[in-house]
């Protein structure tokens, strides 16, 4: 059947490095002496973990509890002894830490109960949440929780399963769709089945001739429900964005800071796909992943790698040769150097390549731009990268933003092409963040405003409240004494000299009364009629003048209604 | 430290000038056989002063030399304005016109990349603005032997109204301005060939081949090319068709003065031209437009730098306006 594909604006084709580790066959990584399993499984969230140290945790027993709208459960890869709860550095390009469990494995890889999911007893509802629970995350390197994406609604009208796999050297999914065609296959049923597609678009690269065969026969003896389609799509980097490889199978274009849900589309990886197979038919949570180890090495190969599993124990496996001078995590088109090896492989974790300087050689010297045009060309986002760089290098961040700044998907197309050798994608990864700093900071600043003004409002609310209570009380005192009046008059007077201080305090009251009280102007007797209604008149303003001047909250707090007291605490 | 793109594609400033100046070779080859080879001793001239100037200035500025000297566009600035230029023009005039371009036009400006205008039709303009006779002695094609062009390069006497003409350009204005003859009538003098200036009208041919090199290199986009001879030839043809005694034809316009050069290197200089795809077409277009009108209706026979300067400063609006939507904003969602 030919269908007609889609073409998105852009692209480059890289050196694509498949061979060097497509040829070999998926095999089980060696046990390491310990696992570091992150409870934060993506930047979104971190699980609550539910374990001690000491206790003891069987394979796939929950660790971490799903927290939070995107968290999703994390489960010990293996049976084994919790050795220790602590931060640990991630794999993230600033060397990050965050909260992981250490797991001494006891050998014995011992599986706690497995229950498959039986969606036909069960509503959509607990599909999600098991799904949460079995620990589902996108695996194509956002880690984004698939429950969510799941639940953005039904009557999605197409599926995508997402087997381009267009960074250079990664061939993890490849692997995947040769050996575990039948399970990406059902996981896709699967999915397809929870948002209620009518049709399975499988796109696959056309350098993976292999995959795409094993994949169509795969479709052939599942025999699906609904039209599963397996297409070959061109190898054209970045086509396994997802949304280029939407664009590429249906047309659709789907806008920055839209969801596939809105367009009727949805998009999943591969290896999502076979998650999601061996969550439902096995109730497997999710504790393992492909990771391809090559590059500058002598056997490269793709692995089943526990998640949790130190880098550092893995890189043996590929024999990376004397002259690797780095690690990347991640393509070498969107990949980062590794700067500790200590870092575990997460359920993002595609691929390790050993880099070297004749491999990956430093870029030449950066020149001038010349305006060329050659990255908006190999723009995918359709952007002027050469007008951002601009804007960015010359701190003008607003006008990088209108100039679509956060479009950028980071896929480097731009500073692939460069004749200038610019860095392109620095500088947009620098203004992003600078942007977000600003914001965060600004924010910041509004709240330390918030919280300034609202000190001043209760200041200004306690003092008054003060003098209202003190007033209360001269009132009280007041009436006291002119209780006593009738009789203390004369003594007052007489003991004036004597008593001073009662004097005083006598007068000072007094004082108070007669503030407190109406004031009536004493030349205000025996005015002709006219003045009289003047002075009513204006009697009249005043009050209404007053009765406005009561201390109000200020402008900031009086659309809210908790007061500042909140922001305090 | 380094990040992703962690790979690149072998391209470099110096590849992307290395080939344009190879594309000008045939324009080149055709100019020197035709009409003399002394264009090669002002090539040469200009080259080296280009280099020097380059240097001299980068020392100033206390840049390094050697990745500014090795992109090669200095090189290409300096033949693009001896490409403008008459073949026997002086050299200290090739000097004054190559030190514009690099010093005034490029450096002041803040180096490759920088400059809002042409440097080579800044020259040209200044040129011909300060020497307006100099610039006006065109040679014949063919007729003065290298000696000659030698000598008069290196600033011999210059008794030349013998042996100098007008270009095809200048001799259509001055023709019709004095308005005693028609184009057709014109058209018979010494000056003209087949379809333009004789003998210099088989140089734009050697512009069209490296023309379509660059295209088909993907150095220069269509759009500009397409646009500008579509412009020229729209204008030209409109108002021949209306009165052919008192326009020339627009095989006439594309065919003489700098057109194709302007068309295929001049006008697709990246730095100083629009870069959208929109405003690539209307910047060159208007090149086109205005081009022809100073020449048919202005004070110089040739108004393509002209043009080329009025719609440099354009460029910022035109950039401006005509923006592309990005990925998701512009096609239907739905196919």
């Amino acid at each position: 059947m030919i269908r007609k594909l889609f073409k998105f604006h852009g692209g480059v084709h890289p050196e694509p490095h498949k061979s060097e580790s497509a040829t070999a066959a998926i095999r089980p990584a060696p046990m390491p002496s310990e696992l570091v399993v992150p409870l934060r499984q993506s930047t979104r969230a971190a699980a609550r973990c539910i374990v001690e140290v000491g206790q003891h945790v069987l394979k796939g027993q929950r660790i971490g509890e799903a927290e939070g709208k995107l968290g999703t459960a994390v489960h010990a890869p293996t049976s084994g002894e919790v050795i220790a709860i602590g931060d640990h550095p991630m794999a993230h390009p600033s060397g990050l830490t965050a909260p992981a469990v250490h797991i001494r494995p006891d050998g014995l890889d011992q599986w706690i109960d497995l229950t498959p999911f039986d969606y036909d007893a069960n509503d959509r509802i607990s599909m999600l949440a098991n799904l949460r629970d079995a620990g589902i995350v996108g695996m194509g390197g956002a880690a984004f929780p698939s429950h969510i994406k799941l639940g953005t609604g039904i009557g999605i009208e197409t599926l995508v399963i997402n087997g381009a796999e267009c960074e250079p050297w990664i061939t993890c999914d490849d692997r995947l769709m040769r050996e575990r065609g039948n399970a990406v296959i059902d996981g896709a049923a699967i999915l397809a089945e929870v948002i209620g597609a009518r049709r399975v678009l499988i796109g696959i690269e056309d350098n993976k001739p292999e995959a795409v065969e094993s994949m169509r026969k795969a479709v052939a003896e599942a025999r699906p429900a609904l039209p599963m389609d397996v297409i070959a799509v061109p190898s054209l980097y970045p086509a396994g964005g997802e949304k280029q490889l939407i664009r590429v199978l249906t047309g659709i274009e789907i806008p920055h800071g839209k969801l596939g849900g809105e367009f009727g589309v949805q998009c999943f990886n591969t290896g999502t796909a076979h998650a999601v197979h061996r969550a439902v038919r096995f109730g497997e949570p999710l504790v393992s992943r492909i990771v391809t180890l090559t590059g500058n090495a002598d056997t490269p190969g793709n692995y089943e790698v526990l998640v949790g599993t130190p880098i550092q124990h893995l890189l043996p496996l590929m024999g990376p040769r004397p002259d690797t001078d780095r690690f990347l995590l991640g393509g070498p088109m969107m990949g980062f150097a590794l700067t500790d090896l200590s870092v575990p492989i997460v359920k993002g974790s595609n691929c390790i390549i050993a880099a070297s300087p004749t491999l990956f050689p430093p870029p030449p010297a950066e020149l001038p731009c010349i305006r060329c045009g050659e990255c908006a060309r190999a723009c995918p986002a359709e952007l002027q990268p050469f007008e951002l760089y601009w804007f960015s290098r010359s701190r003008n961040f607003g006008k990088a933003q209108e100039y679509h700044l956060f479009d950028c998907i980071e896929c480097g197309c731009c500073s692939y092409v460069c004749p200038s050798h610019i860095p392109l994608v620095d500088y947009y990864r620098f203004a992003k963040s600078e942007i977000w700093a600003r914001e965060r900071e600004s924010a910041a600043a509004d709240q330390a405003r918030d919280r300034f003004e609202f000190r001043n409002y209760r200041q200004e609310r306690e003092k008054t409240e003060k003098a209202a209570k003190l007033a209360a009380k001269a009132a009280e005192t007041k009436a006291k004494l002119a209780e006593t009046e009738g009789v203390d008059n004369k003594v007052q007077v007489a003991d004036g000299s004597e008593d001073p201080k009662k004097a005083l305090i006598a007068a000072a009251l007094a004082r108070a009364k007669q503030q407190k009280a109406a004031i009536k102007p004493a030349n205000t007797d025996n005015l002709p009629p006219e003045a009289e209604a003047e002075i009513a008149e204006i009697e009249a303003r005043r009050q209404k003048a007053l009765g406005g001047s009561e201390p109000k909250p200020l402008g900031v707090l009086t659309t809210d209604n908790n007061g500042g007291e909140d922001k305090q605490s | 430290m380094i990040h992703s793109p962690y790979v690149r594609k072998p391209a470099s400033v110096r590849a992307v000038m290395g080939q344009v100046l190879l594309a000008l070779l045939p324009g080149v080859a055709i100019y020197a056989w035709i009409v003399g080879a002394g264009i090669l001793v002002n090539l040469a001239i200009a080259t080296v002063v280009a280099l020097a100037a380059e240097a001299f200035v980068l020392r100033l500025r206390k840049r390094p030399l050697a990745p500014a000297l090795g992109d090669l566009s200095a090189v290409v600035t300096a033949w693009l304005v001896v490409l403008c230029f008459p073949l026997i023009v002086p050299w200290w005039v090739t000097t004054i016109g190559v030190l514009v371009a690099i010093v005034a036009v490029k450096h002041l400006y803040g180096g490759l990349g920088q400059n809002p205008f042409n440097p080579a039709m800044v020259a040209y303009c200044c040129i011909i603005i300060a020497y307006p006779s100099l610039m006006a002695q065109w040679p014949p094609a063919g007729e003065l032997d290298f000696q000659t062009q030698l000598n008069l390069i290196m600033g011999g006497a210059r008794e030349i109204d013998a042996v100098t003409g007008a270009t095809a350009l200048d001799a259509m204005r001055t023709g019709l301005r004095v308005g005693e003859a028609n184009v057709a009538v014109i058209l018979e003098q010494n000056a003209f060939g087949a379809i333009g200036g004789r003998g210099y009208e088989w140089i734009p041919l050697g512009y069209i081949i490296g023309g379509l090199f660059l295209l088909a290199r993907g150095i220069i986009t269509w759009h500009m090319p397409v646009a500008f001879i579509s412009a020229l030839a729209a204008i030209s043809g409109a108002l021949w068709l209306v009165n052919p005694d008192q326009f020339a034809s627009p095989l006439f316009h594309l065919a003489t003065g700098g057109a194709m050069l302007a068309a295929f290197f001049i006008i697709t200089d990246p730095v100083s031209g629009a870069t959208t795809p929109l405003g690539k077409i209307i910047f060159a277009a208007g090149i086109g437009i205005l081009a022809y009108l100073i020449r048919s209706f202005g004070a110089f026979p040739e108004g393509i730098a002209f043009a080329v300067l009025l719609m440099n400063m354009c460029v910022p609006l035109i950039d401006l306006k005509t923006q592309p939507a990005v990925f998701g904003q512009k096609r239907s969602r739905v196919p």
